[in-house]
This record gives structure tokens, sequence and C-alpha cells, in this order.
């Protein structure tokens, strides 16, 4: 084996075996170096996982991944204390046949290990239980990584930085600076074990069916987040994400705040009895756009958490914005190895890339919501609760007329939301999250 | 020096083990696994050895299914020149005896001079293994060494054990097989190019009938211990926590110790 490689990939989530496995494919050689125990040891996300990007990398990918149950119906749940309003959407068009709706349930250890696999058995070199502490320069160009390993020192034409939120190589690298906590979240999950038939039954699936819940408001204690529960085959993916900032403010922790969750009633019926087999915790890059990195440099390229890919609007979608993004990357790489030129100039076309598919065109659409969220936290405590109260009005069954009723709720309304701001905030929020 | 070190893929000492829903060994879903360490001291001492002499080679052996290739992986990234994995699915479920039969058969097919084993393994803490080897094979053995000197060309080694209170210092005569304990020596982490080579290294498959085994005689029904029940250790009970002024509760101690615990 020549020690220089095409390619050094840092991490084997994703974005990184995404890489892997089309540089591979192409016959390029590549290394792929994976700090955990094994790909997907130290990864986790609550779970839907959308697969359009997947089925290109890894065409009829549903013959054989390990996925849990594709979505059919999505529920959005506002809580207060003791009230529920809920909007639930499912549809039969999205149980026919495969990829279905292309949005399955997962768990990543055991997802990322069956792509690094796809990646090794296409070529790929995956090296686990390896850090990579530091980048190899030569004249202002990357040209390899520091592993933390004796005789650690690796080359190769370009480095694809895949590892993750808290990137060092891109922090290393100085394509990123240092975060402030409003553009991250932290997401605090369990897997809940639960017989097969429970689930089917608690959840109104039939077979593989799935469902994906986000709750808001007082499920999170009123903070810029959501509690989501994922109905995997035989557990459920409990759990909650909220901007770090909304952790500090309420001075709660996320485990705090996740058993919290748990004990809503809305919750606690839904996963009574259940076993909680493993408990995870991560940060996911929330700032979206505005947050999105320089993501190439001479020799480097950055791609999924490293380069803040993450859509975190109402589709929470991450995974595949890193599929895509390794899959751009290895492309520029394969265009650069033709042209031999892996400097800057090289690899332009990386970002172009990003930019001409959804995951730029997501993030920019997307890229107010962020800022949104922090300057209006009225939507996410008091206009919830108002909401519920008058609901909870609106039905309670007594002699008072219906009439007087609805004047009361009226009066209610009227005392506590001044109709023109009212306006402002809709219109803003129309702005943030329906106009391009 | 022609070494072989018999090696058992465990589950990492952090794993979490329950009993299986038969009861009768461990729910393995979502464990990961190691070498046993005991064991990472024979692949270390059969490296140093070859490093001291100069020459030889280290052959790292391991019986199990596919998942076993990792653990022997690991043996070569650290520099382990080869390595046999003995993979059959009737082997599913044998006893030690059949497992000691097993690699005896394999052993005997290299003529090595030095056969090392971990002192047990950390998942069923049998430890009988090396030593029923030694015996099928009619080899001299010293059990649990802490000290390992060759002498090569007289074809005789010196172990140290450590017994109760003293170190008992044993000469034996080479080919012979030694059980490993800890303080033996360090084990290495593989170094990167090591990693890499690992992958390029011969590792052979044998199955039962390479071995000249009838996959019967290694059946459950063959076996001749059988593990009738494996159970988790009682829950301990939760701590008292006195509450109270110190005097008071120095004095609530003392009835708890005296009334209870009756220990004083």
């Amino acid at each position: 084996m020549s020690d220089k490689f095409d390619v050094a990939i840092v991490g084997a989530g994703p974005s990184g075996s995404a890489a892997a496995l089309t540089l591979a494919k192409a016959g390029l050689s590549v290394v792929v170096f994976e700090r955990g125990e094994f790909p997907g040891a130290k990864n986790m996300f609550g779970g839907v996982l959308y697969t359009s990007i997947l089925n290109r990398l890894v065409p009829n990918f549903w013959e054989e991944a390990p996925l849990e149950r594709h979505i059919t119906k999505r529920r959005f749940g506002l809580f207060s204390e003791k009230a529920e309003a809920a909007f639930e959407f499912s549809c039969q068009d999205f149980n026919q046949s495969p990829p279905f709706n292309q949005s399955f349930s997962a768990l990543r250890a055991q997802f990322d290990p069956w792509l690094a696999k796809k990646a090794e058995e296409a070529g790929a070199l995956i090296i686990p239980e390896t850090v990579v502490d530091d980048l190899l320069w030569n004249e202002g160009q990357v040209i390899g990584v520091k592993a933390r390993r004796e005789g650690g020192e690796i080359e190769a034409n370009v480095v694809i930085a895949a590892d993750g939120v808290n990137s060092f190589i891109a922090k290393k690298s100085g394509l990123r600076k240092d975060f402030n906590w409003n553009v991250l979240a932290v997401g605090a999950k369990e897997i809940i074990a639960l017989p097969r038939e429970t689930i089917e039954d608690r959840f109104s699936l039939e077979g593989d069916e799935g469902v994906a819940m986000e709750f808001f408001g007082d499920a999170v204690a009123g903070t810029v987040g959501a509690g989501f529960i994922y109905t995997n085959k035989e557990s459920l993916s409990v759990g909650v994400a909220c901007s770090i900032n909304a952790f500090i403010d309420q001075k709660i922790v996320p485990n705090d705040l996740l058993e919290r969750f748990k004990k809503h009633p809305s919750i606690r019926r839904l996963i009574r009895k259940g076993e909680t087999l493993e408990y995870s915790g991560h940060m996911i890059p929330e700032g979206g756009f505005k947050q999105v990195p320089e993501v190439l440099t001479d020799g480097l390229l950055l791609v999924g958490d490293a380069a803040h890919l993450v859509n975190a609007s109402f589709y929470h979608e991450g995974t595949n914005l890193a599929m895509a993004s390794g899959l751009y990357a290895a492309e520029t790489i394969i265009e650069a190895k033709e042209k031999g030129d892996f400097s800057r100039r090289g690899l332009e076309s990386y970002r172009k890339k990003l930019e001409e598919s959804f995951v730029l065109k997501d993030l920019q659409k997307y890229r107010n919501v962020e800022a949104w969220a922090h300057k209006n936290p009225k939507f996410f405590k008091a206009y919830p609760d108002l909401c519920l109260d008058l609901l909870k009005d609106y039905f309670t069954v007594s002699e008072k007329p219906k009439g007087t009723i609805q004047k009361e709720i009226v009066k209610k309304i009227r005392s506590n939301i001044n109709p023109l701001r009212m306006l402002v905030e809709i219109n803003k929020l129309r702005k943030t999250f329906f106009s391009s | 020096m022609n070494i072989a070190a018999c090696i058992k893929q465990v589950p990492a000492t952090e794993s979490k083990i329950r009993p299986s829903t038969d009861g009768k060994d461990i729910d393995r879903t979502g464990l990961s696994y190691v070498v046993n360490p005991y064991d990472e001291f024979g692949v270390e001492e059969g490296l140093k050895i070859k490093e001291q002499l100069g020459d030889g080679s280290v052959t790292a052996i391991s019986i199990g299914g596919e998942k076993v290739a990792e653990a022997l992986r690991t043996c070569l990234a650290v520099g382990s020149d080869q390595a046999i994995h003995i993979q059959d699915d009737a082997i599913e479920g044998s006893d030690g005896h059949a497992i000691a039969r097993i690699l005896a058969a394999a052993l005997k097919k290299s003529d090595y001079d030095i056969i090392f084993f971990g002192r047990q393994a950390i998942d069923d803490d049998s430890g009988a293994i090396g030593i029923h080897v030694a015996d099928l094979m009619g080899l001299p053995h010293v059990a649990g060494i802490n000290k390992l000197e060759i002498i090569p060309d007289e074809k005789r080694a010196v172990a140290n054990r450590q017994i109760e209170g003293a170190t008992e210092v044993i000469e034996i005569s080479l080919p012979a097989i030694f059980t490993c304990q800890k303080g033996l020596n360090e084990p290495r982490y593989a170094s990167l190019p090591g990693i890499m080579k690992a992958k390029q290294k011969p590792m052979t498959v044998l199955s039962l009938s390479d071995l000249e085994i009838s996959a019967d005689s290694v059946d459950s029904s063959k076996a001749k211990t059988t593990v009738i029940k494996i159970e988790s250790p009682p829950a301990r009970s939760a701590g008292i926590i006195i509450e109270g002024s110190p005097s008071e509760a120095v004095a609530e101690l003392i009835r708890l110790l005296r009334e209870e615990a009756k220990v004083l």
C-alpha cells in the first residue's frame, strides 16, 4: 500500500461514510478515521431519516439498511401544564411501497455502522478508535492529517472534515470561529423499549408504519425547542432538544427537562411500562444558513454538522443534508482528481453544488428562524398557554350560556393580546417560515 | 521461536450484563466486545519475545462467530504475524472441554515452541482452557505467570508466578504452555501503520472438518459440563441516611450498628 491516500476523511458518520462510499466506488483510495469504538458509537439523533440522497448512494437501500419504521404520520402537539392541543397528519400514500415517503425512523448505532460497512466493501479503509488531532500543512495547503497513534501522520490529496458539530478540524483550519450559545441546541434522548404490539396499539399503527411526534410549549418548559417521540420497531426514541441558551436562562439541565417531559400527562401514558435501554445527549448545530462557515480551503472540505448543515425549522433535517454534502464533496474531489488540482480553485465547485441543491437553498429559506425564535419567546410560552387556556374555556361544560362563554373568551384575548402587535408578529412569523 | 497466543473475544468490561430470556446465557444484544485483557498479555509477551530474539512469529488464534475476526485483527494490528479463526456453527453451545479439544487440534497443526493463554477470560472466569489444552497436548505448563525468561538455545524457560506471600520461580522445558497474569507486561497500543498493515496480514479460517473433529462430538449434548442457570446478583439494598445533629446522628448510628447490623 502506498503511504499517501487520495482522500482522508475524519469521522465515519453519515457525511463521512457517504463521501467514502462515493469516492471508493470511483476507485479513489480513501481512509476514514473514526474516534468511536465503531462508526455510530458516538452519534445520536431523535430519529427521522430522510432518504432521498441515501437512495442515490445505495440504490434500493430499503432492502438492506437497518431501518425501523416508515413514517406515515406526523403529529405536532402544543402543551400547557395540563392540556394538549394537537395537529396530526397521516396519509396512506405514504404507506404504499418502499421507499414510501423517503422518511424512516432509524437508530444511528445501527445505521451508521451499516453505511460505513458499505464504504468499506467499496474499498475504503475504515480505522475506528482513532482520534485525529491536527492537519498536516504545506505552504498553506492541507496535505494530510495527524492521528493520535504512533506513526499517525497520513498524507492525502484532500482531507474531508466530517467530525461533527464540534469539528476540531474546522476549528484548527481556521474555517470556523467559536460558536455563541444561540446557534447550538442540546438534545437529550432515551430509547425506551416496549413490545411491538404495544407500540402499534398505543400509536395506532399497522405493521411497520411509524409516527413522528413533536411537542412544543410546556413540553420543554416554554423554551425555544421541542420534545419528540419517534416510534421504532420495538422501542421509542423519546427526547427533548432545546437551544443551549434556553437551558442557561431557565437554569435547567437537559436531563431534568427530559424527565419533566416524560411526566407530562400526554407523554407518560405513551411510554408507560417501557424500559429505558439507553440515554444519550448531543449538541445540534441549529444556527442555520448564517452560521455555515466557509466550507473549503486548499486541500480541505467541511461536510455535515462540521459545516453546520442542519435545517432546524419544521423538518429537523440533518442526516440527509450530511449525506448530501458528503456526496457533493466526493463528486467535487473526483472532478478535482481528473484536473489534478486540489487547491481551493480545484475544489471550488463544492460550494456551488451545495448552493444549487436543497442543502443551502433550504437553509437560506429558513435563515431567519433561529433569530426569530430567540426574539419571540412568547410563541414558546405565553401564546401556547393562552391558546390552551382559551380552548379549555371553550370546551368546559357548564350551565353558562354559550354566548357568554364566547364573549368571555374574546375579552380574555383582548386583555392578553394587542391585536396590532399580534398582526405584526404573525407577519414576521409568516416571513420567517414561508417567504423565500 | 514459533509462538501462539490463544485469545477470546469477551464483552467489554463496561458492558451492562443481564441474563438472556432462557436464563442460560447472557443477553448479547447491544454488547460491545474486546480482546480478553489477560489474553492481551499473552499476545504482548509473544511480541516481546519475538523482538528480543529478533526472529520468530506470533500467531493469534481464536474460536467464534464472524465478529471474532475483529478481535484477531486487533492482535494483527499490534504486531502478530498471522491469525487463525476457527469458525463453525457446530461450536455454538460447546463446553470448555470441547473448546480445549478444538484448540489443541488447531495448535497441533503447527510446531509451536510457546503457547500463551490468559489466566482466565473475564466473561465466564472459568480459567480452565489453557491448562486443559496442556493436558490434551501432553505439554508442560505454568499457570498465572507474571514474568517469563526464555533461554532459546537450551529450549528452556524460567517463569515466575505469585503465590501466597511469595514468588515461585519455575523452570520448564519448551514447548510449553503459559497462562498469563496481570503484571507480566503492559500491552501496547496499535500504531497507525500497524492497523493499516493488519488488513493485509493472513487470517486463516478453519472449520471443524479442517481440524478433523466431528461436529456432533462438540455438540452441547456431549458436553461434560452444562450451564443450568445464569442469574443477576441480588440487587444491593439502599443505604441509610441518618439525619439530625452530629451527636444525635452518632447515637443513632451506634444503635443501628448494634441492633440492626449487629456488628457491635
